[in-house]
């Protein structure tokens, strides 16, 4: 099956390209949209298809012996060989293909992009029925498979650069997906701009890779990088790099300091949120990292600097997920917050256990936020958990579901959650990251508060949907009813009252795939203690094979440290979960409530720390008044002076030139029109127009001649 | 003895008086009829020259400029007929239609 | 001697009636002493022995041409005439102009070339046939052509004159 990898990326391309042309073919040429199933079949055949592919060619791969499971195609040669001159003064021949790699890191991301992204097209059948845009949502989906798969498949930097790009514009259309809502507009140039920043820090590194080691090959640089030392005592080449490759990283994966596009990204559809912003795009740039553990940890200030932002926008953004009212926005900010975790285990050189939690978050918050879509749909498009509650009898499978990915990602021992957080959180402090370890703690605590918190006002307590109103009857709706809600927006008030139902099976069915994922998918990175190998590490080690060796802190194999660890993370996430079951389900606290007996603080959390606003101020504003100001000096030296004063000194001229015209040039032509004037009423007398004068005149010239005559003949 | 020069003469006092005639009366069928004066001055030298030449192709010639002289006439008028209907004017001097 | 004396008379009336032509104040008396003078000027053709040309002096011109003019002149009726001054302003300079130019030419007739001044046998021998048939030979013969170019010159000058009197087509019937 490994031969088939290039269809891989194909399938979702070609199913992209075959649903927008028939679409537009439909809507421009017949005006008729596009038959629904027609296009769902389309989409999720390709989706079906190129993930039964990922899971032949994974299945191939693992068939290799351990040290040989790479495999590369090359489809074409993209840039031809060029001479290119390296920073050193040499020469080299610098050529790029068009070439995908399927290595144990590539297999992972296929699996998880196309199996999560598989069951979140399922469910979008189901979501966005209603849905007018159906077909453009789905083209964009599959565009956004290819996109995706193209940047985990890459063999080379430039490839996985196209992949970035891709799912950024995919990003991009999604969250603005719809378009007509002026805030859905704004977070799609949000994230498009915040993007852009990190993009330009992954060009640069790209530049510098490209005139350092001559290649952007993955295998190339790496082996290059391999033999470089590790600069610990100095800021050298691969420190700068490596930044670089991180400014793109923290904007794709929504860390600080542009993780910002991330929570208003949730505009978008739900699948899109789930499948993007959740499960796939966000975790580029952790792939990215982990693709390039070879340069980062021979530069170990960028992985302090990695370690250190990947832990601050963990506890940064889950503080904020305390207070949040909109379902997907808690959802947002823990995702941020996860992957604040990712990079955190990056940071402290345990790039297997980030991925290992890459791969275990794609599950659980797939999940979450698929639920959370089927609570919304279920709600009629209401997102403000301040009008929930008591949801659990109306929607079972949606609860059932939910509460497992929540539990997942408080991190409960058995689910996919606990083996990749307890991981990252042991690896921090076994290698002697204290503080890191300390605040991924703290960290872990608030996760499981704060999604209790959700789980609580969502499913727990009075239905506050329901005004003062009893609810009258049980009304089933056996399927969404999307378009007309939207038409009528919400939760109806007053009168009719329309009671929470439970979504369709097509969204059901991929929540209850996913919470199985969720609750198994952990079991193939069980920690050494149990299982005495990781088979995760070990499956991934072919991957790390040009990682600089990483200091031995020591406590390494104390199993029986590890143990008290995961003792402790486990206990504070049953804090976390007590408290928020104290307060929200024992206490009854609202929503509204908050805001009274915290103040200060939930303004704080609640605001996002006014992060937006600092950035208003500080970047956008000034940016603002920067164009302003260029605008002034456009409007002023170069309309001003430039152009008007250009547009001035010529009108100058040209007055002058018309003086000249007029007293020189004209002067001289009036001057001779007045002399032939002058003379003309001189000579004009002797025209007399008297047959006779000109007779007389005739007669004086006869005697003339005559004269002339008998002078000269004389 | 008359000579041709005596004719010469003669002619020569035609001429002038026809040329006279043309330059100083207003009346426009004077002024044609003096040009018949020189016309016929000229006539008289023709002549005297074919007497002195005893070669009557002078003559020839003479009756030439009669004929021209009739043409001319003959026109003439008619011009003088033309700008009286149109004119109700035969005085030369009231006459500018060429000026500019 | 009788030759001078009617040359002298015969230049004379010529000169005088010439001179009248000029001077009359009225169109009809300048066409009598027109007359009159060509009469004279015919008169001194028959003393040059040119017979025939005298003979065409007075069939043309005093038949043809000045009949023409008087009747232009009783056409016109400008009755006006004998009230106004005969001159035009500039008859003094043209008197003198026509004065020099007179005084020129006599001067070269008396200072000019041996041509002119050659004595001429008084009376040629006299032809052998009639001055008639030698014009006549000398018109049909050497000059025919030109001869036939006067005619259409006249016929062209009927035709002209016939047009310039006649006015616009509607005018008359």
């Amino acid at each position: 099956m490994l031969k088939y990898l290039w269809l891989i990326p194909l399938l979702p391309l070609a199913g992209s390209a075959l649903i927008g042309l028939i679409g537009l073919y439909r809507v421009r040429v017949i005006g008729r949209k596009p038959n629904k199933t027609l296009v769902h079949t389309i989409a999720v055949g390709a989706v079906a298809i190129a993930c039964l592919l990922s899971l032949g060619a994974i299945h191939d791969l693992m068939s290799l012996p351990q040290d040989e499971r790479v495999y590369e195609t090359v489809s074409f040669t993209w840039i031809p060989a060029t001479p290119l001159k390296l920073t050193n003064g040499a020469w080299a021949t610098f050529k790029v293909d068009w070439a995908y790699r399927l290595d144990p890191l590539s297999a992972v991301m296929i699996f998880v992009v196309t199996f999560v992204g598989f069951l979140i097209h399922v469910y979008s059948i189901g979501y966005m029925y209603e849905d007018s845009g159906y077909w453009r949502f789905f083209a964009y989906l599959n565009l956004f498979m290819f996109a995706m798969l193209t940047l985990v498949l890459g063999n080379n930097f430039l490839i996985l650069f196209v992949g970035w790009e891709g799912v950024g514009l995919c990003s991009y259309l999604l969250i603005g997906f719809y378009f007509e809502k002026k805030s859905a507009g704004d977070a799609g140039k949000k994230a498009f701009i915040v993007n852009r920043i990190g993009d330009t820090g992954f060009v640069i590194a790209m530049m510098l890779i490209a005139v350092t080691f001559g290649t952007l090959n993955f295998e190339e640089v790496f082996r290059a990088a391999g033999a470089w030392p590790t600069e610990t005592m100095t800021w050298g080449l691969l420190t700068g790099i490596t930044l670089f490759l991180f400014l793109g990283a923290t904007g794709k994966s929504a860390q600080i300091p542009l993780y910002v596009w991330l929570p208003d990204a949730m505009e978008g559809p739900t699948p899109v949120s789930a499948l993007i912003h959740a499960a796939t795009m966000v975790t580029a740039g952790v792939y990215m990292v982990v693709r390039c553990n070879a340069l980062f940890s021979r530069a170990p200030h960028t992985m302090a600097i990695v370690a250190g932002i990947g832990v601050a926008t963990a506890i940064f953004a889950a503080t904020i997920g305390f207070f949040q009212r909109d379902i997907k926005r808690v959802l947002a900010y823990s995702t941020v917050s996860q992957l604040g975790y990712m990079f955190t285990a990056c940071g402290v050189g345990t790039f297997a256990a980030g991925l290992f939690h890459v791969y275990t978050h794609a599950f659980f918050k797939a999940l979450l936020f698929l639920g959370s879509g089927s609570v919304i749909m279920g709600m009629h498009h209401e997102q403000d958990m301040a009008k929930m509650g008591g949801l659990r009898k109306y929607m079972p499978w949606t609860y059932a579901t939910m509460l497992i990915g929540t539990l997942a990602i408080a991190g409960i021992p058995g689910l996919a959650g606990f083996f990749s957080k307890d991981e990252i959180l042991w690896r921090a402090y076994g290698g002697g990251h204290k503080i890191i370890w300390f605040v991924a703690f703290l960290t872990a605590g608030c996760t499981a508060f704060y999604m209790f918190r959700l789980i609580f006002l969502t499913f727990f307590g009075q239905p506050r949907f329901l005004d003062a109103a009893e609810p009258a009857e049980e009304s089933h709706h056996s399927h969404g009813g999307h378009g007309q809600d939207t038409v009528h927006g919400g939760v109806g008030h007053g009168h009719g009252v329309r009671l929470p139902h439970e979504s369709p099976k097509s969204m059901i069915i991929p929540l209850v795939v996913l919470a199985v994922g969720s609750i198994v998918a952990g079991y193939v990175g069980m920690p050494s203690y149990i299982t005495h190998t990781n088979l995760w590490e070990h499956f991934l080690d072919p991957v790390f094979r040009y990682q600089a060796p990483v200091s031995d802190h020591g406590g390494h194999d104390a199993a029986s440290t590890e143990i008290l660890m995961t003792a402790l993370s486990v206990l504070i996430a049953g804090a976390g979960i007590f408290l928020a079951y104290w307060i929200y389900n024992r206490r009854k606290t609202q929503p509204a409530d908050e805001q009274r007996s915290l103040g200060v603080v939930y303004q704080c959390f609640f605001n996002k720390y006014y992060v937006d606003q600092i950035y208003d101020a500080l970047i956008i504003h000034r940016t603002k008044d920067l164009g302003t100001g260029l605008w002034a000096f456009d409007r002023n030296v170069i309309d001003g002076l430039g152009v008007n004063g250009s547009g001035w000194v010529t009108r100058s001229l040209g007055r002058l030139s018309g003086v000249f015209d007029k007293y020189i040039v004209d002067g001289a032509v009036n001057l001779l029109a007045w002399m032939a004037d002058r003379f003309s009423y001189i000579f004009r007398r002797i025209q007399t127009g008297l047959v006779q004068s000109y007779a007389m005149v005739i007669m004086v010239g006869v005697i003339a001649f005559f004269s002339l005559y008998m002078y000269l003949s004389k | 003895m008359i000579t041709t020069s005596h004719y010469l003469i003669l002619s020569t006092i035609i001429l002038t008086i026809g040329i006279v005639g043309v330059l100083t009366r207003r009346n426009v069928l004077i002024v044609l009829m003096s040009i018949e004066l020189i016309f016929n001055a000229v006539n008289i030298n023709l002549v005297a020259f074919s007497k002195q030449l005893q070669n009557t192709i002078g003559q020839v010639f003479v009756v030439f400029v009669i004929t021209v002289a009739a043409a001319e006439a003959a026109v003439g008028l008619g011009i003088v007929i033309a700008l009286f209907r149109n004119k109700e004017k035969i005085n030369l001097d009231e006459i500018d239609l060429l000026k500019w | 001697m009788i030759e001078p004396i009617m040359f002298y008379v015969t230049a004379g009336l010529i000169v005088l009636f010439s001179i009248l032509v000029i001077t009359a104040r009225n169109a009809v008396h300048c066409a009598i002493y027109l007359i009159a003078a060509l009469l004279s000027i015919a008169a001194l053709y028959i003393y040059m022995h040119a017979e025939f040309i005298a003979a065409i002096q007075i069939l043309t011109y005093v038949g043809g041409i000045m009949v023409l003019f008087l009747m232009v002149i009783m056409l016109i009726n400008f009755n006006e005439e004998s009230r106004m001054r005969k001159a035009t302003g500039q008859w003094k300079a043209a008197i003198l102009v026509s004065l020099t130019l007179a005084g020129l030419m006599l001067y070269f007739f008396f200072k000019g070339g041996p041509v002119i001044t050659a004595s001429v046998p008084a009376a040629g021998p006299v032809p052998v046939s009639g001055n008639t048939e030698i014009v006549g030979w000398g018109l049909y013969v050497p000059y025919v052509l030109p001869f036939e170019i006067a005619s259409l010159l006249l016929l062209v000058a009927i035709i002209g004159s016939v047009l310039l009197a006649k006015g616009k087509a509607d005018t008359w019937d």
